[in-house]
């Protein structure tokens, strides 16, 4: 018999996804992504100054506001083959690394670990029972019995003031949770010290970005703080010192608790690092730039084909041919058509005309773009991003593979290959392997600054200059979430054409011109589904990307709500 | 003192679905707030917001609301019908500001008391710009605010 479950939405910010599965004997058996919103949004920047394209575009997306804005200053040096000051290479670093842990953390206990953790089996937990099971796999502090039990105390006054609603649906009870009432409790009480945790890196991004949730700081040709060692407006070294207290808070909170919990989910769960497998070719770009032309990185990214460690090969710089001839677009399933019979398009010269059917199973069925990469989908994402690293003999990379893969063999006896880091808790793994990875650069940038600004370079910023006629540029950064480039063509000084194809499009997108699905309906061909009503497993496999549908539409939806009475004033 | 937020949510570049925010800038050039009021230009994020909203006793949100009501309506709702609008299907978690009053409530530091001005939007499509008829009530939208924190201690007053 066959089951058809639409899970619509999945998310509800991002722009609404939309699931379709349909389930055979207990498994899915075919997978539809869709983007329900049109994303035509980079219309908006179209004649404009390119300079001003950052603040603009920032607000495409709800979530990665920050890494939208980075990479369209990025796009427009590159065109202009402009160099950006070390103290600005330094601070965007810090941004971008910073922005990356919040993200994670947030990732991790906020958005997902409610799909493996039952709450409510968290209040018949013995508190002192759970404190020493913390206790027994990390010195984490916030692990005491008083923890514990204080806990247990707030989520039972939660429980009973009938507020649990509030976390719409959540699947307590279900047969797919498998943690002991001990264990969940322990989760509880990290998911509220990562509220914490993730506030301290908000406040890092916050600090040097003047505001957050939309950064005020970047500029084409650098960032527009002025450092000065004394003034009090200005990044100051006591700003600098402030910010390292907060790098250090977030460390802790990664190293003793994130990273530990992750690996007792993975430990807790091994059935799912065989389920959830996406494409298996995977891209990433470096990130990272220590230098002013940006031809040094500290982060590795290129293309691996296969899953095959030996055969990588590194893209060495922003806009390298090898990146920008790869890329490529096609709308066969998706909701545009483009004026030529064109399979696919190049960003540069990418269309984003709207030919609305309505949902079609074999037609077309989404908002997003398929794009490919000579030809074929890849995945993007930190699992891209951890392979290019253990593939290049990155070191902190290699290093934090092992932690983990030693941590979950001290947990489960069993161990996670690379190759396990291609399914759903796989994905959570090479989340944190690459936050602790990027926390190492946090670090290390911050010295950097510090160091460059003892020097007496203060420096932040090259005034760009357009030329007439026409240039075209790409400005890429690996994102929280994966690749995402921004693709700009200037004619005269203005904005002639524009395209962001975001890590979101990469996987969500529905089956390209030749047919192949790409990472999100890839992954969940297999995924068991024990209850058709409560589809926990799909989600689980679906949350594990960190799905983001960069279109950010999220307009309150109280049509269908009969619960509240309105009076229109 | 207790600490009040107005939060203006949206996105800009769809025009009316941008309403909060404009509603929020409007607000703090038009008219000097008291200390321990702060306006927040939420944009369309979400955890983000937990720092800000962390607690606040008295929170008052803006946003573009779709109930139905004929175009450029303006609703006020309070108290627990709030969560209930900002409740969607099926996920345990959505981002947004659903999730950040359920975590903050979970922690137990969620606002004490939330009022939620709505406006039905005329249009979404892409431009910087509100619809005519929004924009004509933006003002009305600012007064709401401003007699919100009369009420909850905190007046504003009208710049010359």
């Amino acid at each position: 018999m066959t089951t058809r479950i639409t899970i619509d939405p999945v998310t509800r910010i991002e722009g609404h996804l939309r699931i379709d599965v349909e389930v055979e004997n207990g498994r899915v058996a075919k997978s539809w992504a869709s983007g329900q919103m049109w994303r035509g949004i980079e219309k908006i920047v179209l004649d404009r100054d390119p300079r001003d394209a950052w603040a603009i575009v920032q607000r495409i997306c709800g979530v990665c506001t920050t890494v939208h804005a980075i990479a369209s200053v990025r796009a427009v040096e590159e065109a202009l083959e402009l160099e950006v000051p070390l103290n600005a290479q330094y601070i965007r670093n810090m941004v971008l690394t910073a922005h990356t842990l919040h993200d994670h953390i947030v990732h991790f206990y906020q958005l997902s670990a409610l799909d493996w953790v039952d709450v409510v089996s968290a209040t018949k937990a013995n508190p002192t029972k759970a404190a020493r099971f913390a206790e027994s796999i990390s010195d984490w502090e916030g692990n005491s019995p008083a923890v514990m039990a204080d806990t247990q105390k707030r989520l039972k006054t939660f429980v009973a003031s009938g507020q649990l609603g509030i976390f719409t649906n959540g699947y307590w009870g279900h047969p797919a949770m498998k943690l002991s009432p001990e264990v969940n409790l322990m989760a509880v009480a990290h998911y509220l010290q990562a509220l914490d945790a993730q506030r301290w890196a908000n406040k890092i991004v916050g600090t040097l970005g003047s505001k957050t949730p939309h950064i005020q700081n970047l500029a084409v040709g650098g960032v527009s703080n002025p450092i000065s060692t004394d003034s009090q407006s200005v990044l100051t070294i006591e700003r600098l010192l402030e910010i390292k207290e907060c790098i250090d808070k977030v460390g802790a909170f990664l190293h003793n608790c994130y990273f530990v919990d992750v690996a007792a989910i993975a430990a807790s769960y091994p059935e799912w690092s065989s389920l959830g497998a996406g494409v298996n070719d995977f891209l990433s770009t470096p990130d990272l730039p220590t230098d002013t032309k940006g031809t040094q990185f500290m982060m590795p990214g290129g293309f691996l084909h296969g899953g095959d460690l030996a055969g990588f090969r590194k893209i060495s710089r922003f806009g390298d041919p090898y990146f920008t001839d790869g890329v490529a677009e096609s709308v066969k399933h998706s909701w545009y058509t483009y004026k030529s019979n064109d399979g696919e398009l190049k960003p540069w010269r990418g269309e984003t005309t709207p030919a609305y059917t309505d949902f079609q199973d074999d037609g077309k069925y989404s908002w997003v773009k398929s794009p490919t990469y000579y030809g074929r989908p890849a995945q993007v994402g930190p699992i891209a991003s951890v392979l290019a690293g253990v593939a290049s003999g990155h070191q902190t990379t290699r290093l934090y593979v092992e932690r983990l893969s030693q941590k979950i063999h001290t947990l489960s006896g069993s161990k996670i290959s690379p190759a396990a880091l291609n399914s759903t808790v796989g994905r959570h793994a090479a989340r944190v392997i690459r936050a602790c990875v990027v926390y190492e650069d946090l670090q290390a940038n911050w010295k950097l600054l510090m160091e460059n600004i003892g020097k007496g370079d203060v420096a932040t910023f090259n005034k760009p200059t357009f030329p007439k006629g026409e240039i075209a540029g790409v400005g890429q950064v690996e994102a929280p979430r994966g690749l995402l480039s921004h693709w700009v063509v200037i004619k005269d000084g203005r904005i002639a054409n524009y395209q962001a194809v975001v890590p979101s499009t990469w996987l969500a997108a529905p089956k390209n011109d030749k047919g192949q699905p790409a990472s999100y309906e890839v992954a969940l061909l297999g995924t068991p589904v024990a209850d058709p009503e409560r589809p926990l497993e799909a989600l689980r496999t679906i949350h594990s990307f960190d799905p983001c549908l960069a279109c950010a539409v999220h307009l309150t939806d109280a049509e269908h709500k009969t619960a509240v009475q309105v009076s229109v004033l | 003192m207790s600490k009040v937020v107005v939060l203006g949510i949206g996105n800009v570049l769809l025009s009316d679905e941008g309403v909060g925010v404009h509603a929020v800038k409007a607000l703090a050039q038009q008219y000097d707030l008291a200390d321990d009021v702060h306006v927040v230009d939420g944009g369309t994020t979400g955890m983000e917001l937990v720092p800000e909203l962390d607690e606040v006793e008295h929170l008052i949100v803006i946003d573009a609301l779709r109930i139905g009501q004929p175009p450029a309506s303006i609703v006020r709702l309070e108290g627990d019908q709030v969560p209930a609008f900002f409740k969607t299907k099926l996920s345990p978690h959505q981002v947004g500001l659903s999730d950040v009053l359920a975590a903050l409530a979970f922690k137990g530091s969620a606002p004490s008391h939330v009022v939620l001005i709505g406006v039905q939007p005329v249009t979404l499509s892409l431009g910087f710009e509100l619809s005519h008829a929004v924009k004509a009530r933006l003002d009305e939208v600012v007064s709401l605010v401003v007699s919100e924190l009369a009420v909850s201690g905190h007046p504003a007053r009208l710049r010359a």
